[in-house]
């Protein structure tokens, strides 16, 4: 047992699967000798080889299309995409075959791929790196659209998503990267792909939210705790498909909720998950749904990103609007 | 001081043709031309791939079909094609290619099942390996080297072929594949189709290159063109590109020039934008026709066994149409099937739902 951040914990999940299932591949651009430029793929050639880990040219959509007719010989590729700025390239892979290959042969040709890419803002990063486009991933059915936030997590569900016979796109948010450490086991175990998360129990209102902005949210609950206010926080880890159960048992209990994602308001998931909850726990709520997201702009460069993001603050005063309302 | 130009590379684009359009040898023949048995297979393939054609053209206007690209005109290609492959290779096709489907073991009703709008009929009950028709233009190339990646790490002697058409040869999927399949050296094997046609665009407004073939050069690719209405050329060629992809001596682009006598598909009409005139020009190129006059010349063919072939394909198509339109659709919660191995949980209800409002909406 170690402390591994979250980074660590995807290198330690795709190690894992390389040396437990010979069709597991890993590729993608500089995750060879250089490890990724965020060193997810570390050490993973040196250890399995040129032919399990290997670079591949630099086009994304190449990358999408390359897995997809890899899977339909029976490999199971774990490609990367540098960043989600990149990704939009691969869209056309994803939506047009990868999610449909089943489908469209009826079973004979599948498709057990994931993607993995970094996403997120609150890094300073430069221009086109700080996207939180999910909900994009979300609206493509036969997809999975995965998002760990803490290690042992990522390295549970990564293992579920590399096992599943299914695409799944694999969105890691890079502010958790390096932010934390946590205790790791390296049992080989994977987690569900389709059970939001409860990470905190509470009474008083239910906090839905995924990835980075766990970290925001989580520390406003545990202020609200010093007040004797109990928020129960879901992780909606796997965004889709969206395990509804779970956010509705935590309303009928709580009768509140506010949303949190980093993504832009409009269509977002969170859109989603009220609607979902105003047609199943209407009569639950004693309060409006609140959402605190991102605004329907375009995530400001480095020196306005702050603003953009859900802070403590928003969240709280969010918080703060649901309770105080009857 | 010194003009320090130097050329430090040059490329040439070769094209090889066997067969004129009257049949006549325009070089020394293959050892194909001297197989008769080979050529009547290859000749009545071709005439399958036509009257197939037909039928479902037909049967389209009928409203018995759905829309449908034919390809009129470009027999030769995909027959030639899927006459070298083996079975265990992969084909990629574009949505034009039923010859070379047919030769690699795709039934004539599994096609019209999937052009008269039913999923079911690209679960091919022979070639289990092959990918379905693609309809988005070139991301197929990008799975044929996806497929020859997982052959080549495996180190299996297997090759992928994938189908294009000229409008194809513009997107950058078709360049990304060729790139990463040069680069890796893959087992595959590119064929265009150019038909002088994506829908309405000439092949001189598609690109300003002199040939397609050479697009396959900048990816350091073994390229070179064809007369694609000469099966001839088209069987030499592509035989010998699949030997070097199988012997890992890597990939080839073939371009292999054709014309599309028909409409883009039935749901186009070509004289919007085409001179009639020119049909009557490439009419005289027909690749049937071609194979034809050498097999007459030959005295391998005439006309009594003409009509019996005719006759004998004519009742194999009606027997796969017949199996076609008695195939029955499928219940409407099928969608939710084959959406993934086990359906999610969250999808169950969808699907329940969709149950209850169409319950015996099928025939049962």
């Amino acid at each position: 047992m170690s402390e591994k951040t979250l980074v660590e914990a995807i290198n330690l999940a795709l190690a894992h699967e390389l040396a437990a299932d010979r069709d597991v591949v890993v590729f993608g651009e500089d995750v060879g000798a250089n490890g990724g430029v965020f060193r997810a793929t570390i050490d993973l050639q040196s250890q399995f080889g040129v032919d399990r880990v290997f670079d591949t040219p630099l086009a994304e959509n190449m990358i999408a299309g390359l897995a997809v007719g890899m899977a339909a010989q029976g490999l199971k590729p774990v490609a990367e995409i540098q960043f989600m700025g990149f990704i939009y390239a691969a869209l056309d892979q994803l939506i047009s075959h990868a999610s449909r290959m089943r489908h469209r042969t009826q079973g004979r040709l599948t498709c057990p791929m994931v993607m993995r890419t970094p996403f997120g803002g609150g890094i300073h990063a430069p221009e086109h790196h700080s996207e939180s486009t999910e909900a994009l991933f979300a609206h493509i059915p036969g997809l999975r659209v995965v998002i760990p936030s803490s290690p042992q997590q990522a390295y549970g569900l990564l293992l579920a998503s590399i096992r599943d016979p299914d695409p799944v796109v694999f969105l890691e948010p890079t502010r958790l990267y390096r932010l934390f450490k946590q205790e790791v086991v390296d049992d080989g175990k994977a987690l569900p792909l389709d059970e939001c998360f409860i990470l905190r129990e509470g009474r008083d209102v239910t906090l839905i939210s995924w990835g980075a902005m766990l970290v925001e949210t989580l520390k406003v609950a545990n202020e609200l705790a010093k007040r004797n206010i109990e928020a129960e926080i879901i992780d909606v880890a796997t965004i889709n498909p969206l395990d509804m159960d779970t956010i509705l048992r935590s309303i009928e209990k709580t009768g509140r909720c506010v949303i949190v994602h980093e993504a832009v308001r409009t269509c977002g998931v969170g859109a989603e998950i009220a609607a979902q909850i105003s047609e199943h726990a209407l009569t639950s709520l004693l309060a409006p749904i609140q959402r605190v997201t991102g605004y329907d702009t375009i995530i400001p460069l480095p020196a306005l990103e702050q603003y953009y993001l859900p802070s403590e603050n928003r969240i709280l005063q969010a918080i703060q609007k649901t309770l105080e309302y009857s | 001081m010194a003009n320090q130009e130097k050329e430090v590379a040059q490329f040439t684009i070769h094209y090889t043709q066997y067969l004129d359009k009257h049949g006549n040898p325009t070089q020394p023949l293959p050892s194909l031309a001297e197989d008769p048995k080979q050529l009547v297979n290859l000749y009545r393939s071709m005439l399958v791939t036509r009257a197939f054609d037909e039928k479902s053209v037909k049967l389209q206007r009928m409203g018995k079909l759905g829309t449908f690209p034919s390809v009129l005109g470009q027999e030769a290609i995909g027959v030639g094609v899927g006459s070298v492959m083996r079975k265990e290779d992969v084909l990629c096709p574009n949505y034009r290619d039923y010859g070379a489907q047919f030769s690699h073991g795709v039934s004539m009703s599994e096609l019209l099942v999937y052009w008269g709008g039913d999923e079911r009929g690209s679960n091919f009950a022979k070639a289990r390996q092959d990918f379905p028709v693609c309809i988005p233009i070139a991301s197929q190339a990008l799975h044929a080297v996806g497929a020859a990646t997982a052959i080549k790490l495996r180190k299996e002697s297997r090759v992928v072929v994938v189908m294009l058409g000229d409008g194809a040869t513009s997107r950058g999927d078709f360049y990304e594949a060729m790139n990463v399949a040069g680069v890796w050296d893959l087992p595959v094997v590119f064929v265009v189709n150019n038909n002088q046609w994506a829908i309405s665009m000439r092949r001189e407004e598609q690109s300003r290159t002199k040939t397609l073939a050479q697009k396959g050069i900048a990816a350091g690719i073994w390229s070179e063109q064809i007369d694609g209405n000469d099966v001839f050329a088209v069987h030499e060629v592509t035989q010998a590109a699949i030997e070097r992809a199988r012997e890992a001596k890597g990939p080839t682009l073939i371009e292999a020039l054709s014309y599309r006598m028909g409409d883009h598909t039935t749901a186009d009409d070509a004289s919007r934008y085409r001179d009639p005139s020119e049909l009557e020009q490439h009419r005289e190129e027909d690749p049937i026709k071609r194979l034809r006059y050498y097999l007459e010349q030959k005295g391998w063919w005439n006309d009594q066994k003409e009509q019996e072939l005719h006759k004998e394909i004519e009742e194999e198509i009606e027997t796969a149409v017949k199996e076609y339109l008695s195939n029955q659709p499928n219940t409407p919660e099928s969608m939710f099937d084959h959406l993934f191995e086990k359906l999610p949980e969250p999808l169950v209800p969808q699907k329940e739902a969709v149950k209850r409002l169409y319950k015996g909406s099928k025939d049962e």
